[in-house]
């Protein structure tokens, strides 16, 4: 409740809050416009995008369901982004999550609750070595970690394949898909006949532990604190490369979960036919968040919602699921646009000192 | 009276809410030298900045010629004939000094339109000598010495056609010597017609070069005075509110144990240039040793192995009698040795983090901020950061405001703070005062010499000689990475005596230099 209060009284986050909340009103008004363009029904099709989540109850289970996964991986970026660094490594963390977690769900018997306890841990840990490897290439030789993630990535997607292949493939089935999970390792429904699980109270739990982490525990301290100027944290006598290390793998951690988490949640075997990718997702949630985990289930919501209102669109109507691509570009210019957000708190702080002081506003300007 | 430039009730609110010009009524004789003082965070670069068009004011207007104007960027201010030379350079160190200076307003060959490298390397050779402001025109920036550097930069300026030239604190990173000869150059532009505005915290400067003097506080414009009619004492009471104490007070005080021991240090940089050759000496506990030199003598190498941002081809260095050679900077402070980098825009701070963030960098672990689980006690932090704001009298709004909306001045209040809190015995202080205005030099004066008397062992680099001498206990003198000469008492020597060593034209003899290792008492 004092968080809440203190987000919608402080005045940074309430201009960055406006900017967030009108880059999401201004893709949504896109939207309608598009589909005004290239609809045969825009009312019907526009209905369905903007209420898609009330106007089945399924829809809306699907959004929350939507949420889990790009919570993990919007929570692992915005770490990543707190350090100031771009490794993008948390997509090869996820899948190989998903992979780890089905090794452990379809060859182990353990009892319900603590077999997807272990498979997520086990999913985490491996998840967090993996996010390690673009911090050590760029500590040891400089290599950029964007790019070297990007092609680990890579690696990783098919070296996860591969294992799913040859170790745990049902061959009974024609499409690719592992062994059944057992049914221990399912996590319980939250609600009867939907596939709402509990991955998102986990997903909940998470939001809160990376917030109470990254703002009032000291290692969340260091990566901020590196992440603004990393000569001055060393010279501080912080040590620098282990707060780099540690900050990825607990990165790669979150990824790996939710991998685990999506596995034990949602399905009865590893079906992926290619990968989701839910990283990319988690850097727009990570972004409209503005790198704060608190702010994450929100901007989840929204991303969501636009997700599930497109996708329901483009079943019922002429509208392509794609153009949803189009609104999270949108959504990306906007906000990298910090411009908007000074030019929004400039004027709001000249008018408060002005009217504060009685000097005169004009002149040259 | 008609002025070139002048400004009428010009105000700026900057978007963070400081209001950090009030109505100002600025004005600029043409031809004559214009000083600008005040505090730190008076708004001095604030109101050059919208003189040069990078900021715009919020409020009132500017004119020039009686005129009035928009400078709505850089660009419109060197078309009305204004240039600046800022704070921290803005010289691009791959490129030559020809290439520099004419960037933006290249000479093309005739035929082929592509960039003439002998017209660039001669126009600069020419504006050298026709304003008598010597430079390499084909060295690389980088290579040029701070003050060459700043002559490039006047020079860009006189290229591009200023007839107003803005200097923002020049002689901060000048040595003595270098002043003197940038004062006789810029009193040869004021002969040719040159209008000069120049912003400085030593108000000896402003009585040697300018004309006029304007005082700031606070944003406000307290007065305009004829240099001749006005005092030292009546402009620094106008810029502090208050009078200001120039003499420091030296306790006698008995140097005791050694804390740090440096024997035998030396450095080769990344281009395989020896900058310190078997560097010794003893530092004692109440004791100030200061290190003087001209600039890029090793001082700066000197300052980094010591304290663990650089390490040393061979050597050793004890604090209180713990091998620090080699280790990180956290190791080196847990053994008690605070630093006070000589470069606080890319060392010393962090700017887009808060001030308290800034303050507690080096202490948010100790158990006073930090529960044994890790969490921190943010009531703890929030409450020392206002003591340190509060002491060291940082001109904020509130702690949790990134440093960087602080000006120059209070940057350095914050990194002074920090390290004269931090519960060490061994002080390593380089260029302390850089930009500071004098009510805070006087203040962390102060402080340095309580420090002294608290047993603390100090040393001082600082290119402000004056500086060193004044607080100095002891001086040694770097010339091209050796040490030249070992003086126990600093009042006993002269500044002209310096200069030789400083230039290298003196040495001591090897058993004089022995005094400072301090083996036998
Ligand atoms: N970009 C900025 N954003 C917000 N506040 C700023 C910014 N730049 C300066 N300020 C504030 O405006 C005030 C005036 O700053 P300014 O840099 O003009 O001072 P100054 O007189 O040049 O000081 P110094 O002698 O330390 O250089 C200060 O309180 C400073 O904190
Ligand atoms: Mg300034």
């Amino acid at each position: 409740m004092n968080t809440i209060k203190r987000f919608f009284t402080d005045r940074d986050s309430l201009a960055s809050l406006l900017v967030t909340v009108f880059a999401g009103l201004f893709s949504l008004l896109a939207g309608i416009v598009l589909i005004f363009i290239v609809s045969k029904n825009p009312i019907q099709s526009t209905r369905n995008f903007l209420l898609a989540p009330f106007l089945r109850s399924y829809n809306f289970y699907y959004l929350l369901i939507v949420m889990v996964p790009i919570t993990f991986t919007g929570l692992a970026l915005c770490i990543i982004y707190q350090l100031r660094y771009m490794s993008m490594i948390v997509d090869a963390s996820f899948y190989t999550g998903a992979v780890v977690a089905t090794a452990i769900g379809t060859q182990l018997n353990l009892p319900p609750g603590i077999h997807p306890a272990v498979a997520m841990l086990a999913a985490g840990a491996v998840g967090g070595l993996i996010g390690l490897l673009p911090a050590i290439l760029r500590i040891k030789w400089r290599a950029n970690e964007l790019v070297s993630s990007l092609m680990l990535n890579y690696v990783f997607y098919f070296f996860g394949s591969f294992i799913i292949l040859y170790f745990l493939r049902d061959r009974s089935q024609t499409i690719l898909s592992s062994v059944p999970f057992k049914e221990s390792f399912r996590l319980p429904r939250l609600v009867e006949n939907t596939q709402l699980h509990a991955g998102f109270i986990i997903a909940a739990v998470f939001v809160v532990l990376v917030s109470l982490f990254l703002f009032r525990t000291r290692w969340g301290y260091e990566i901020r604190l590196t992440g603004a100027n990393q000569k001055f944290a060393y010279y501080a006598g912080l040590p620098v490369t282990s707060i780099i290390l540690y900050a990825h793998f607990i990165s790669g951690f979150l990824g790996g979960v939710g991998g685990a988490v999506e596995m034990a949640g949602l399905y009865r075997a590893f079906i992926w036919q290619m990968n989701p990718s839910y990283a990319w997702d988690g850097v727009i949630v990570a972004m409209l968040a503005r790198k704060n985990p608190r702010f994450v289930p929100i901007s989840a919501l929204f991303f969501a919602y636009l997700r599930v209102g497109a996708d329901f669109m483009s079943r019922r109507g002429d509208v392509a699921f794609e153009f949803i691509t189009l609104l999270q570009g949108l959504i990306i210019l906007i906000l990298a646009s910090d411009r908007i957000v000074n030019y929004f708190k400039e004027r709001r702080l000249k008018r408060q000192v002005l009217s504060r002081t009685g000097a005169s506003e004009g002149g040259s300007r | 009276m008609n002025y070139l430039i002048r400004t009428e009730k010009l105000s700026k609110i900057y978007p963070n809410g400081t209001f950090a010009n009030k109505s100002i009524d600025f004005q600029v004789a043409e031809g004559e030298i214009h000083g600008l003082v005040g505090e730190n965070g008076a708004g001095k670069t604030t109101l050059m900045k919208m003189l040069y068009g990078e900021e715009q004011p919020s409020a009132g207007r500017i004119l020039i010629d009686e005129k009035p104007v928009t400078i709505a960027s850089e660009f419109e201010a060197i078309k009305a004939g204004i240039g600046m030379v800022h704070q921290h350079f803005m010289l691009v160190p791959s490129l030559s000094a020809a290439e520099n200076l004419v960037l933006g307003k290249e000479p093309k060959r005739t035929r082929s339109r592509t960039f003439d490298m002998q017209e660039a390397v001669r126009i600069t050779e020419e504006l050298s000598a026709r304003y008598n402001l010597p430079v390499y025109a084909r060295a690389r920036v980088a290579d040029l010495s701070v003050s060459m550097r700043q002559k490039l930069e006047i020079l860009k300026a006189l290229y591009r056609g200023a007839r107003i030239l803005i200097l923002d604190e020049p002689t901060a990173v000048l040595t003595p010597q270098e002043t003197e000869e940038l004062f006789a150059e810029l009193k040869a532009l004021r002969q040719r017609g040159k209008t000069i505005i120049f912003i400085s915290h030593k108000l000896k400067e402003i009585f040697n070069l300018c004309d006029r003097v304007t005082v700031m506080r606070d944003g406000r414009l307290i007065a305009t005075h004829q240099v001749a009619d006005v005092d030292i004492h009546q402009i620094s009471n106008e810029m502090v509110g208050r009078e200001v104490q120039f003499e420091i007070s030296r306790p006698p005080l008995q140097a005791k144990s050694p804390a740090l021991v440096v024997r035998d240090i030396s450095f080769v940089d990344d281009f395989g240039i020896a900058k310190l050759k078997h560097v010794s000496f003893t530092l004692r506990h109440n004791e100030i040793l200061g290190v003087v030199g001209v600039d890029g003598n090793g001082q700066t190498e000197l300052v980094e192995i010591l304290t663990g941002t650089e390490k040393p081809l061979s050597g050793s260095v004890m604090a209180n009698g713990k091998e620090i050679t080699g280790r990180s900077p956290g190791f080196i402070r847990r053994c008690g040795v605070a630093h006070i980098a000589e470069d606080r825009i890319t060392v010393g701070t962090a700017l887009p983090a808060t001030i308290s963030q800034n303050l507690l960098a080096d202490r948010y672990w100790r158990a006073q901020f930090c529960a044994p689980t890790g969490f921190l006690k943010m009531p703890a932090m929030a409450a020392e950061a206002d003591r340190l704001v509060k002491d060291y009298d940082i001109r904020c709004n509130s702690p949790n405001q990134p440093v960087a909306s602080l000006s120059g001045g209070n940057m350095q209040k914050v990194v002074v703070a920090r390290e004269f809190t931090a519960e060490a015995s061994i002080l390593v202080i380089a260029q302390p005062t850089r930009g500071v205005d004098i009510g805070a030099i006087e203040y962390i004066h102060a402080r340095i010499m309580d420090m002294r008397s608290a047993g603390k062992a100090i040393l001082l680099v600082s290119s402000d000689l004056q500086e060193v001498m004044a607080l100095s206990d002891s001086l040694i003198v770097m010339h091209e990475g050796e040490i030249v000469a070992y003086f126990p008492d600093a009042s006993a020597v002269t500044d002209k005596e310096l200069g030789l060593y400083m230039l290298g034209i003196r040495r001591q003899s090897d058993d004089e230099l022995r005094k400072v290792l301090h083996e036998h008492d």
